[in-house]
């Protein structure tokens, strides 16, 4: 089995009130079948044993779906490998050698918490604040009562399969959280379900997003190249029209929510 | 200990209504006045804190993750079952309930299963008028497909994401209470011990995993959805932070721990391929309906790439002994005769430690007969997926692939209220031992879940607020001082005793420990040699664990210890557990107690019952109470898949 | 604090507003590129296209005032907006790798701020007689055939204008397409064509304007 040498360039920052700096390590014996994490793993070993703080990056399924793990590894969230969270990136990915840099995810609204991890509570917000169907416990009708074309259910399926990882956020030249919301709302806003709360869902959601103080879209699709789920760009459009709706029918004002 | 079941009697059809219909209710005027404590965010948990927040009660609800919706449940692929009999195939709640009794291996209660399929059929109306985007037909019904070898298409699915959309569905019915101030999310936030006061479960103290802060937390009820303790294999399909934490603090204050040696082995995930693995991945089980499993016939050709293996070197010993099911046999027999096989030596891939431990997963009879476009319109994914960790294209390259711990069927014990033993603590979804017996089946622990903490749960937890007395207590009261200190003491001693190796290693031995003697088959010999090692590594743990930093800042290797302390202790019960059993049954299999034909043989006369053990103090052997099974329903019989 | 929000003070109600303008502003290059372009038919037809343009009276001052307050609109909103971008990244990554977008896309703030000060340096340039910049004689609108030739004469000026409108043709190489994205009428069965079409026009816009002053100044136009 072939291993191979890194040098990894780490952000290291012991809190939130820590101005951070980049540590510089070794990666020694690293077997291409290992994951990125396991590598990091492996590298906190020897830190643990140096009598160094391991460093702390989020993670917990290591199977692509829970979205806990990111970070930016030489300068792509989630690394190089296309539709892939770092968990599932593999080391055969890199080269003897190489030197990585590790950032964590940069954006306001996503307040590091310490090393690599950051605190992506405002995406729950923006969920809270219309990112929901309200349909009380035991009062649905018959499943079936409801019949869905294939296709919506398939476009709304794509749309539901975001992580809620934040990559988008990392990569958008702008830290936009648009992405995001766009596939949060448009999963909802696409089924019949969804559509009883669909204007004040979309009004509510673009709310708390521009509360959390994201930037805004200028259509870099970044953040698509970036998604480990391959979230189309599409939904942004759908959102901003979705939006112009809500914003043309309203009767009522629009508030941002306390945070 | 006498364990009452409390499970009605009487016609099972009507035992759940009846027993729904005896039970006190809460004034919606008084709810605000009752606090509620959920302790974790899965489909459990998450569904429940939800019902219960919109239902107007005062709820705070804890998970480790950064998000509830986070936790383990959104790993699920392959789907959740539903007696909805909308492909008009003979399914009914009847027919799901005699399955899982039978799946089980008849070790589990009758009444709880039949609750279970009865209203899994309102578990597919809630998810859907959430606007789970559940896979559907041209016509606009929804689709369902056949898992796990069940005769009939039960199983309702979400693209191979059907846990995450579950579990956004309960997500998102979450957020909307926690922006309603009905719930009152903390997450990042681990429960390390129970409140106890006058015998009842009153509060839990936490540590704030971010500030390190301890917190002692007060409520009415305690309801605990902590998921399954599959992690102390290490190595298993489960995410890095599951642990039994939870289940073991509230264990050690007098909840009984029931069948901890039933775990379920998956027999399709991605074998280990070195020394610094951290975590296994499960291939959908789907991949068996086309893939046809084999090892070379000659120990020589164990290294050649298996294109160089002709076609008459090649066993294919799932079909060779089970003509009529061939690959697709139940999840247990699939693996243990893997294990078999690479026990022989046959095993293929990478050798770790010294083994090889892998089995062909060949799709190259399927690509030929259906063309490579179908294949891959049915397991596209899952080859991708594939590729991705192992570097290997399984259209061209058998797969490898090897079991791995996947579920623990065993759980805190809890009666038909999901009670545990200690009053006023509920235990819900992975975390509980209720509904599957000795071996769960495909698709049916989202069932369980969701059933738990969208029906069961928030009626059951009702009547006991409705009934129990509403005594005031602060957090000057003694108990509530004590557990904070216990929990503080605990850290301090983690942290002070700056040993020589990483939380990790031992974690890892533990791992080896268990999957080597209380894995796939047990052995008597094997669990008591597992037994003295599993407590030589607890001392040695408690001497020479190195954990760095503070208590007050955000730590890993702290979190961890503190885990990996109490899988310490869960392991050795489980090998007593299985130690206990001398027989086999669903996942539990005892080399003793096999058939002829090397399946599993269950003894109803001696171990029809669910063993459920007692804490006695650290150290010190933990002592068995039985809870008898009757079965008048679905009469016991043999498994045969020949 | 909760506080009333109107649709213009979100940023896609901003960005809708950027995309709205930018169509107008879009618009009025394309028709100005046009009547430009008749400098090649001779000085009869160009100054007979300016001076039928300025008899035009009231509705040349309407079109002005929907330039001029599109403009302003135009250039508030990109500042609020990049702005509020600027401090939704307070740390910047030390390594960034773009992989889909596009140089024209990253410098939209720098090819709109070049164009604003071009737009200014050419109204002085061109339309207001008496501060003529440049080496060359400004003669009243109706001249305005002279004043082009005099104008593009001088070769910094043309060099000024040729560059100008590749940062022009760089602002609409993103604008022209982004603003469907931003208001919401992609759809990924017509994404292609649309672009296509967006792209031409954004091109067409910058080769026509940059033939005029490439063609006085080679002589090609007297
Ligand atoms: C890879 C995989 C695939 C599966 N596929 C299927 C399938 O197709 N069909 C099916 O039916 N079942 C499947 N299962 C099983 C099923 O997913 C789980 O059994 C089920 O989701 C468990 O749900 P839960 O709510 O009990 O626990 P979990 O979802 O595990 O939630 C546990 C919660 O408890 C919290 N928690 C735990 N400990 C603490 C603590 N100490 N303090 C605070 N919070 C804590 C966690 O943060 C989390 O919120 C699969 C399981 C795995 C691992
Ligand atoms: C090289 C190409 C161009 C040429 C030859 C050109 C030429 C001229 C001339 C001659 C005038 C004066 C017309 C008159 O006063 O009657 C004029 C006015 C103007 N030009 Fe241009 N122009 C060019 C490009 C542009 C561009 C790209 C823009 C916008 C970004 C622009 C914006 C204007 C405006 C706003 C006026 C004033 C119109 C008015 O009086 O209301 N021009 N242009
Ligand atoms: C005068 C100063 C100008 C400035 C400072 C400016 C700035 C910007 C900026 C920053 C953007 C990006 C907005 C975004 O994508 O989020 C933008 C977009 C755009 N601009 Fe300009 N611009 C200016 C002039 C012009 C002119 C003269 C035109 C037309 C000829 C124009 C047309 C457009 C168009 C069409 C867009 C696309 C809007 C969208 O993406 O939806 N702009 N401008
Ligand atoms: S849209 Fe993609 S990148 Fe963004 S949070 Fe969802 S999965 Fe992650
Ligand atoms: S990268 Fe950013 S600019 Fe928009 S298209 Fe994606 S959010
Ligand atoms: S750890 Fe769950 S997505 Fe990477």
């Amino acid at each position: 089995m072939s291993t191979i040498n890194l040098v990894l360039h780490v952000w290291r920052q012991t809190g939130s009130d820590d101005k951070g700096s980049f540590e510089t390590y070794q990666a020694k014996d690293v077997s291409e079948h290992s994951s990125f994490l396991e590598m990091l793993d492996q590298v906190n070993e020897t830190l643990v044993a140096d009598g160094t703080m391991p460093i702390a990056f989020d993670h917990d399924c290591r199977e692509g779906i829970c979205g806990s793990c990111g970070m930016v590894i030489n300068g792509t969230p989630h690394g190089p490998q296309k539709a892939t969270t770092t968990c599932q990136l593999h080391m055969r990915q890199f080269k003897d050698g190489d030197e990585v840099w590790i950032e964590p995810w940069r954006a306001n609204a996503f307040p590091v918490v310490r090393d690599l991890v950051v605190d992506r509570g405002s995406f729950d917000r923006i969920i809270g604040a219309g990112g929901f169907v309200t349909a009380r416990t035991g009062s649905a009708q018959d499943a079936n009562a409801l019949p869905i074309a294939k296709g919506i259910a398939d476009q709304a399926m794509d749309a539901a399969a975001c992580i809620g990882c934040g990559a988008c956020v990392a990569a958008c030249p702008n830290a936009s959280a648009m992405l995001f919301t766009a596939a949060k709302a448009g999963h909802l806003n696409l089924l019949p379900q969804g559509q009883p709360e669909k204007e004040s869902r979309t009004r509510n959601m673009v709310a708390q997003m521009e509360a959390e103080g994201f930037g805004h879209c200028t259509n870099h699709y970044e953040c698509m190249d970036a998604c480990p789920k391959g979230i189309d760009v599409e939904f942004i459009a759908k959102l901003n029209r979705d939006f112009v709706a809500a914003t043309v029918t309203a009767r009522a004002p629009l508030n941002t929510r306390a945070k | 200990m006498d364990l009452q079941s409390k499970a009605p009697a009487g016609d099972i059809e009507t035992r759940w209504s009846r027993h729904k219909f005896n039970m006190k209710l809460v004034n919606p005027a008084n709810r605000h006045k009752y606090n509620v404590i959920v302790v974790g965010t899965g489909l459990a948990g998450g569904a429940l804190a939800a019902t219960l927040g919109e239902q107007g009660y005062n709820v705070k609800a804890f998970c480790y993750q950064d998000s509830p919706r986070r936790a383990h449940s959104i790993a699920a692929q392959g789907g959740i079952n539903s007696a909805k009999n909308y492909p008009n195939d003979g399914d009914s709640v009847f027919r799901l309930f005699y399955d899982t009794v039978k799946g089980g291996d008849f070790r589990a209660r009758e009444s709880n299963v039949y609750r279970l399929a009865e209203v899994s059929v309102n578990i597919i109306d809630q998810c859907v008028s959430q606007g789970v985007p559940f896979a559907r037909e041209y016509g606009g019904l929804l689709a369902n497909r056949s898992f796990g070898g069940a005769q009939v298409s039960r199983t309702f699915y979400a693209r191979g994401q059907t846990g995450q959309q579950l579990l956004l569905g309960a997500y998102q019915s979450l957020s909307k209470q926690i922006d309603a101030g009905t719930v009152e999310m903390f997450p990042r936030t681990e429960m390390l011990e129970l409140i106890k006061v006058d015998g009842k479960a009153r509060g839990i103290v936490t540590r704030n995993m971010v500030s390190g802060e301890i917190e002692s937390h007060l409520a009415d009820v305690v309801v605990l959805c902590t998921g399954g303790y599959g992690n102390v294999f290490f190595l298993s399909t489960n995410a890095m932070g599951c642990n039994a934490t939870a289940t073991w603090r509230a264990h050690r204050h007098g909840a009984l721990f029931a069948n901890p040696c039933y775990t379920q082995i998956h027999p399709t995930c991605i074998p280990v391929s070195g020394e610094n693995q951290s975590k296994l991945t499960l291939m959908s089980e789907s991949l068996r309906n086309d893939g046809r499993v084999w090892v070379p016939k000659k120990k020589e050709d164990i290294q050649k790439s298996p294109a160089d293996i002709p076609e008459e070197d090649r066993y294919y010993y799932l079909e060779r002994i089970y003509p009529s099911f061939g690959n697709l046999v139940p999840r247990d027999i699939a693996s243990r005769r893997a294990k078999e096989m690479c026990d022989q030596g046959l095993g293929v891939g990478p050798e770790v430690d010294g083994e090889r431990r892998g089995v062909y997963l060949d799709f190259g009879d399927a690509v030929q007969r259906l063309g490579k476009k179908a294949v891959e319109e049915r397991y596209g994914n899952l080859f991708e997926m594939y590729e991705r960790i192992t570097g290997e294209d399984p259209y061209t390259t058998p797969m490898r692939i090897y079991p791995a711990t996947h579920y623990t069927m065993g759980g805190l014990w809890v009666d038909y209220n999901l009670e545990s033993t200690i009053s006023g603590l509920f235990v819900g979804g992975e975390a509980n031992f209720s509904d599957h017996g000795a071996n769960r089946l495909g698709a049916s622990a989202l069932m369980q879940g969701l059933s738990d903490g969208y029906f069961v749960l928030p009626a059951t937890v009702a009547n006991y607020l409705a009934t129990a007395e509403k005594v005031e207590i602060d957090q000057s009261h003694p108990e509530v001082q004590a557990a904070v200190q216990s929990v503080r003491d605990r850290m301090e001693k983690l942290l002070s005793i700056n040993g020589e190796r990483s939380v990790d290693s031992f974690h890892r031995e533990l791992g080896k420990i268990i999957w080597g003697y209380c894995g796939m088959a047990r052995t008597k010999e094997g669990l008591e040699t597992a037994i003295e090692k599993v407590k030589a590594l607890r001392a040695e743990f408690w001497k020479n664990v190195r954990v760095l930093g503070g208590s007050e800042e955000l730590n890993v290797s702290l979190e961890k210890a503190g885990r990996v302390a109490d899988f310490l202790e869960l392991g050795e019960l489980m090998c007593r557990d299985a130690l206990m059993r001398s027989e086999s049954c669903g996942g539990h299999f005892r080399e003793e107690s096999q058939t002829e034909e090397g399946e599993a043989k269950r003894d109803d006369e001696n171990y029809q019952f669910v063993g459920a053990w007692e804490w006695q103090g650290e150290e010190q052997e933990q002592v068995l109470h039985k809870e008898a099974l009757e079965f008048e329903y679905v009469k016991p019989s043999q498994r045969s898949y020949k | 604090m909760n506080q009333a929000l109107t649709f213009i003070d979100t940023t896609i109600g901003k960005k809708i507003v950027m995309a709205l303008t930018g169509v107008v502003m879009f618009g009025f290059v394309l028709g100005h590129m046009a009547g430009n372009l008749q400098v090649f038919l001779g000085p009869d037809a160009y100054n007979a296209y300016a001076v039928g343009i300025h008899k035009l009276g009231p509705l040349l001052w309407l079109a002005r005032g929907v330039l001029l307050l599109s403009l302003a609109m135009h250039i508030a909103t990109a500042m609020q907006l990049v702005a509020q971008s600027a401090a939704a990244r307070p740390v910047a990554y030390k390594v960034k790798k773009n992989n889909k977008t596009t140089f024209a896309a990253l410098t939209m703030k720098y090819s709109g701020m070049w164009l604003l000060g071009v737009l200014l340096y050419h109204l002085a340039h061109f339309t207001f007689p008496g501060i003529a910049m440049g080496d060359y004689q400004h003669q009243h609108f109706s001249a305005v055939y002279t004043n082009v030739i005099n104008g593009f004469s001088v070769p910094w000026v043309t060099a000024l204008y040729i560059i100008s409108m590749c940062f022009l043709g760089m602002h609409l190489f993103h604008g022209s397409y982004s603003l469907f994205q931003t208001v919401g009428l992609n759809n990924p069965l017509r994404n292609g064509t649309v672009k296509f079409i967006a792209q031409s026009f954004a091109l067409l816009v910058t080769i026509g304007n940059i033939l005029i002053p490439l063609s006085v100044l080679l002589g090609l136009v007297k």
